[in-house]
């Protein structure tokens, strides 16, 4: 095959129409087998019935110390449990187990996001106990991770006000495709220029059902609603 | 990046169709992809050789159609072509507009002996 763009001329195959070459029709989805794998994990999450949360974001937004303030505010009214993605370290699952969750971290190596069959794996090792929140910390990455479905019941996207209000349009299919978006770090609105309400509407733009909180997992505000929010399944 | 993942699942897909087909190898991969997916089919020919490498897939054309997106804007109450995914309608500026074709990531057809 031609080596610069793969348009397979040099490839080495019978003529077209010799009597042995025959057409497929397969009408395939790409991603079927992601799909597929993640309709077995939604299923093995409801018979445990454990709340499956995937949380995206761009690589520090800060999604782990959001994971550690929620875990302690859940402590005595949910049992939770994490898997953790990153391309490399277990420095994420340390912090979580230190919060007291137990957590499974998953190094991606060169991959870009988790996939159903990473999470099922994942969730076989935990064994997360009957009514467990289980928050599943995508590798950071607005991209990738959307495409995607590991069988969560819902998907949080974070945005920290140091990142831009535009964010949503900028990378449409990640706000799209989620259910809550957290807008994060709150505590520094003072110092910086970010409206969260043209971010909000820039959110709603590309995705008009999104619900949409302010927090601060440094000082803690807003968590409650988000807590309340995860109690009532998402509602 | 992802396109690495999404082409060994396209691989994957591939040489299963052609074993349930009783076929020795497949010589050509045919795919639609649509303009406002998430694939760059530029990524994607770049690292399918990769993957194909040492398989009943070696040495595989990989055809890939592009088609083009389209949405219904509700303001103008029809279909209009759409140049981003969540972009406004040509016609009006308006963004209500709803995706109807562009975002297929489809394996149609292969070719096998």
């Amino acid at each position: 095959m031609c080596a610069v763009c793969g348009c397979g001329e040099t490839a080495v195959r019978p003529a077209p129409g010799s009597p042995q070459e025959r057409t497929l029709r397969v009408e395939r989805d790409i991603l079927g087998k992601n799909d597929a794998q993640a309709r077995v994990n939604r299923r093995d999450f409801a018979e445990r019935g454990v709340f499956a949360l995937n949380l995206v974001s761009s690589p520090g937004s800060g999604k782990t110390t959001l994971l550690v303030k929620t875990i302690e505010l859940l402590k005595g009214r949910r049992p939770v449990a994490v898997i953790e993605g990153d391309q490399q370290t277990s420095n994420d699952a340390e912090r979580i187990r230190a919060a007291g969750a137990p957590a499974v971290q998953i190094n991606t190596g060169k991959g870009c996001h988790l996939d159903a069959d990473m999470v099922a794996h994942a969730f076989d090792s935990l064994e997360p106990p009957q009514g467990a929140v289980l928050f599943i910390e995508n590798v950071g990455n607005l991209v990738c991770p959307a495409a995607f479905d590991l069988g969560e019941g819902k998907r949080v996207v974070v945005l920290s006000v140091t990142e831009g209000e535009d964010k949503p349009l900028k990378y449409p299919d990640m706000f799209a495709s989620a259910d809550l978006m957290l807008v994060n770090k709150a505590d520094l609105l003072p110092y910086v220029d970010f409206d969260v309400s043209v971010c909000v509407a820039n959110a709603l733009r590309v995705n008009p059902r999104l619900r949409a909180m302010t927090v601060s997992a440094r000082s803690g505000e807003g968590l409650e609603g988000f807590v309340d929010w995860i109690e009532a399944g998402g509602e | 990046m992802h396109e690495m993942a999404l082409t060994q699942s396209v691989v994957e897909i591939a040489l299963e169709e052609a074993r349930k087909a009783g076929a020795q190898r497949v010589t050509r991969i045919s795919l639609d992809i649509g303009r406002l997916s998430a694939v760059v089919p530029e990524a994607m020919r770049f690292c399918f050789d990769a993957i194909t490498a040492g398989t009943a897939a070696e040495g595989a054309a990989l055809d890939i159609a592009e088609l083009d997106g389209a949405g219904w804007c509700l303001d103008c109450g029809k279909t209009v072509p759409l140049e981003e995914r969540f972009g406004p309608c040509p016609d009006c500026a308006g963004f209500k507009v709803q995706m109807t074709a562009g975002d297929e990531m489809k394996i149609r057809e292969l070719e096998v002996i």
